[in-house]
């Protein structure tokens, strides 16, 4: 049985000029001790659909799908203190801006143990050997003197290991990753990356990266979820994704990159994302799609093994990256 | 050259909606604003519906009771005052002098307050450091007292009293607009504003205080209320607005030993003092919830 | 030949940073001695991670501030010693800047057409109809429809109002346009989009660009000459080709290798920097890259290394200078 189990989950928001679908039917499912990497642009709607899962949504958001199981759990039904218990514990998860996620009025040692008394009780001091047992799993130097210090005055690859140390404070079995290392360096995102993937085979988890970085996604993860517009268009196990994409989505963004140019100009996708007034009768890709037919873009298509398109590419144009 | 671009009226319509749309959010507001409307609906046409002239004196009709009560009058339906004065219209008309007290408090404040907080921000240094203590002081000194020795230095009346009062609120309006600008300046677009030559008036004026306006507004609608507060207040205390003129306060003031005779004398001014300045803070709240960009969610 | 638009020479900049009233103010270095020739048409990529100096070096060129010491000139003037007004304006003119943030950049309270129009109004002398005539020219060069013309920028994406910006410092005809990180804030896809508008743009008006990145990728495909750049020194510099196949210094190697890649066929040799990024308030003593250096040695610790060339490019590095590596 699969540790996450979601199946068409929808949301939408209630804006001034109507409603948004950010989230539009998609499927996704975890096992246990997998990585899976979510992938897609703005508007795609990556970062609403975990967040959803967690209840993290504002007042505007309506949350539907037909179910949404976590170890068996329905998530959907619950109310706010029994999703309490499980956010946080059993499923947790990392932001992209490690500045401003933590609180800047309360030392590193004060809100790490503070998570594991929410969840486990007692008294806070009680925890501090566990908080320094914590600090140096992620790779924080002099752990014990750190517990003092303030979220500025740690610098932002410091502040992004703070918060993966108090996010797997209580173990958990689910660990949700969005855009960690984007805001970072790029040698203390390569750094970020190795602990996340460390901790992950170390603690037995299940990972799910968030992240528009396609080349992060092929040294990293083991399953990928294209998105695009709201819509699931693409999954498929890592390597047979980068070898040989089915969706003409998939396989432009991946000739978009600039490894993958060949002459000066790079192969950039034309147009925009629908946004929500121009959202296509057929297919959400089709007035940006190479391949795109009649049919594109007066049905939208249906979802053929985890491919959502009406002539999935069974021989792609995918450059491949030149080798050194 | 033509612009056949879409014209700007469109993108106004667009912003109104987008504003009324966070307004609407609160009920409160809405109510605030509906009572408001209504004010001033009633301070433009005072002449028009008020029944009598608020000077005009009925000695033989002298402290009546409201209409429900045993003895009042339906003519006078608040009642009169001491001198047989029509309450009701009195409080119609004050209801002008409120508004206007409040709106010209309000503007003085904000001009001469936005201005010297863009600058103090702006330039920094020895001015900054200047005009931020002389703020300093006048805030250290509880308002209504200031007020009371700036009308007693330039004599009574509602006029002077306006001044006085909106010298007290200018710190405040200065202190909003010096951190906005202090956050705008190292922001990218004034730097940019800055590469292209633009002189330092320009980029005061034209870059950066349209940024800052949102807080100020806030501030300014509840100013107003206070304002009218305070204007109640010093008119009260008998260093506004001098009697007959039907402020508010002033009313309240000299009808003050008929206080256990005749009570509606006095509680019908204070309750439209009430519910003024209710509205105005009602809307005032609404109008910081619609325009904090933080708060917008979708 | 192209024409040589911008000399840089050891151009260094040090802010003083008080840290309390009775303790003396510490220098911060933030430059400290970069160095570069540009030319017409061509593409010069600064690489480096926070602290490195970039963005300061971007502020040295577009002459918001001024260099502690050091040469520059642009166009042939030398910056530091003119203090005629109408030649600073013309020179402004010559260099404008693309931000990184596309949502900061542009003024949330100004039209679109009107932040554009913001060079033109300042600088000329030209009539409304004119200079809306030359907006309109340019928003449709870099992509943009008339109608945008009235609107506001939080109308618009990431996409797009970088493209406003490209446009609005492209207005006063530009030879230098400096980069600082513009596509590092948009996704991949319209990522590609700017960069082929760039490269476009480049070729069309013949446009020099400095381009600041932390992105390899994005660089490797942009530039002619790269500067890689860590702690406010330059470390390495040279032709793009020569740093991308042929890495001298140990940073720059370990950069290249912590880039990942969606070629998964290639296994790289992963070089793991240990630590943190030094803040440049307190640098290491010796070469600043000495305490998370694979090959440091004992005099790393105590003498900063000069750039010295290497076949086509050149390092600053005592590994390579003794021979090390």
């Amino acid at each position: 049985m699969a540790l996450l189990e979601i199946t068409n989950l929808t949301v939408e928001f209630a804006t001034v000029t109507g409603s948004l679908r950010a989230v539009d039917g998609i499927n996704l499912s975890v096992d246990e001790r997998e990585i899976l990497a979510i992938v897609g642009e703005s508007g795609s709607g990556k970062s609403v659909a975990m967040l959803a899962l967690m209840g993290l949504l504002p007042w505007t958001a309506k949350v539907s799908a037909d179910s949404m199981l976590f170890d068996g759990k329905d998530l959907l039904g619950m109310n706010d203190k029994q999703r309490r218990k499980i956010i946080g514990k059993d499923i947790s998860m990392i932001f992209q801006e490690p500045m401003t996620s933590l609180n800047p009025c309360f030392t590193v040692g004060y809100q790490i143990t503070e998570v594991l008394c929410q969840h486990f009780g007692g008294k806070r001091r009680s925890y501090n050997n566990r908080a320094i047992e914590l600090l140096n799993q992620v790779g924080i130097p002099a752990a014990e003197s750190r517990l003092n210090s303030y979220p500025h005055q740690l610098s932002g690859g410091m502040c992004q290991r703070v918060m993966i140390a108090m996010m797997i404070a209580c173990q958990p079995k689910l660990l949700i990753a969005d855009e960690p290392t984007t805001a970072l360096d790029v040698t203390i995102q390569a750094q970020i990356l190795e602990l996340l993937i460390e901790l992950q085979k170390s603690h037995g988890m299940a990972l799910v990266l968030i992240t528009h970085d396609m080349a992060v996604v092929a040294e990293t993860a083991e399953r990928v979820v294209v998105l695009y517009a709201g819509q699931q268009v693409e999954q498929r196990k890592a390597k047979k994704l980068f070898e040989n994409p089915k969706h003409p989505y998939s396989e432009a963004l991946l000739n978009a990159l600039p490894e993958r140019a060949q002459d000066k100009l790079l192969n950039a996708i034309p147009g925009v994302v629908p946004g929500q007034m121009d959202r296509p009768q057929g297919c959400l890709f089709s007035p940006r799609c190479s391949y795109a037919q009649e049919v594109c873009r007066q049905e939208p298509p249906m979802l053929k093994d985890g491919i959502l398109c009406h002539f999935p590419l069974s021989q792609p144009k995918a450059i491949s990256v030149e080798s050194e | 050259m033509n612009l056949s671009a879409v014209s700007s009226k469109s993108t106004l319509n667009q912003q109104l909606k987008e504003f009324w749309f966070y307004f609407s959010v609160s009920k409160t507001a809405v109510a605030g604003l509906v009572f408001l409307v209504l004010v001033v609906f009633v301070a433009l046409f005072a002449d028009v519906i008020s029944p009598h002239e608020p000077a005009e004196q009925y000695r033989q009709f002298a402290k009546l009771p409201p209409a429900w009560k045993e003895g009042g009058q339906m003519q006078f339906f608040l009642g009169t005052d001491y001198a047989g004065r029509d309450m009701l219209s009195r409080i119609i008309h004050g209801s002008r002098l409120s508004l206007l007290a409040g709106a010209i408090v309000v503007v003085l404040s904000l001009s001469v307050g936005v201005f010297l907080g863009l600058v103090a921000g702006y330039r920094g240094g020895w001015l900054e450091t200047i005009i931020m203590r002389v703020m300093d002081t006048i805030m250290a000194v509880p308002g209504l007292l200031l007020a009371l020795v700036m009308v007693a230095i330039l004599g009574p009346g509602l006029l002077n009293a306006m001044v006085a009062i909106a010298i007290t609120y200018t710190p405040y309006f200065v202190r909003l607009t010096r951190a906005s600008t202090l956050s705008e300046l190292n922001r990218d677009y004034v730097t940019a504003s800055k590469m292209t030559g633009a002189s330092s008036t320009r980029l005061m004026f034209v870059s950066i205080l349209p940024n800052c306006m949102a807080p100020v507004i806030v501030q300014g609608t509840l100013s107003f209320s206070t304002a009218i507060l305070d204007t109640a207040a010093l008119g009260f205390l008998g260093m506004g607005a001098q009697a007959p003129t039907p402020e508010w306060g002033t009313l309240i003031a000299e009808n003050r030993d008929l206080i256990l005779n005749a009570p509606w004398t006095v509680t019908f001014p204070g309750i439209a003092i009430l519910l003024a300045v209710l509205a105005i803070n009602l809307v005032g709240d609404g109008l910081r919830d619609a325009l904090d960009p933080k708060l917008k969610r979708s | 030949m192209s024409v040589q638009l911008i000399k840089a020479r050891d151009l260094h900049k040090y802010y003083s940073i008080k840290s309390g009233y009775l303790q003396p103010s510490k220098n911060l270095k933030a430059l400290a001695g970069a160095g570069f020739d540009l030319y017409a048409g061509k593409t010069l990529a600064v690489v480096g991670e926070s602290g490195c100096g970039k963005s300061t070096l971007a502020r040295l060129l577009t002459m918001i501030e001024k260099p502690t010491s050091g040469q520059l000139s642009i166009d042939g003037i030398d910056v530091a010693i003119t203090t005629d007004k109408s030649i600073k304006k013309q020179l402004r003119q010559s260099i404008q800047m693309v931000f990184q943030d596309p949502f900061g950049s542009l003024n949330p309270r100004q039209k679109i057409g009107n932040i554009i129009q913001e060079p033109l109004t300042i600088n000329t002398n030209l009539s409304t109809n004119e200079r809306h005539q030359k907006v309109l020219e340019m928003m449709e060069l870099v992509g943009l429809r008339k109608e945008h013309f009235q609107r506001y920028p939080h109308m618009f994406s990431g996409g797009q109002r970088q493209r406003v910006a490209i446009a609005r410092a492209l207005i006063l005809k530009p030879k230098v346009v400096v980069l600082d990180e513009p596509v590092s804030a948009l996704d991949v896809s319209i990522q590609a989009q700017v960069i082929n508008l760039l490269i476009e743009l480049q070729q069309e008006l013949g446009l020099a660009y400095v381009f600041i990145s932390h992105d390899l990728s994005v660089v490797r495909h942009i530039a002619d000459e790269i500067l890689v750049m860590y702690l406010g020194k330059p470390v390495e510099q040279g032709p793009s080709e020569v740093i991308f196949n042929n890495p001298k210094h140990p940073y720059t190697q370990a950069l290249l290798s912590a880039t990942p890649s969606t070629n998964i066929n290639i296994k790289r040799q992963r070089i793991k920097l240990t630590g943190e990024l030094p803040s440049p308030i307190n640098p290491p003593t010796g070469c600043a890259f000495n305490p998370r250096c694979q090959h440091a040695h004992k005099s790393c610790k105590i003498s900063e290394p000069i750039m010295e060339t290497y076949g086509e490019s050149q390092a600053a590095c005592l590994a390579l200078d003794e021979g090390r590596i």
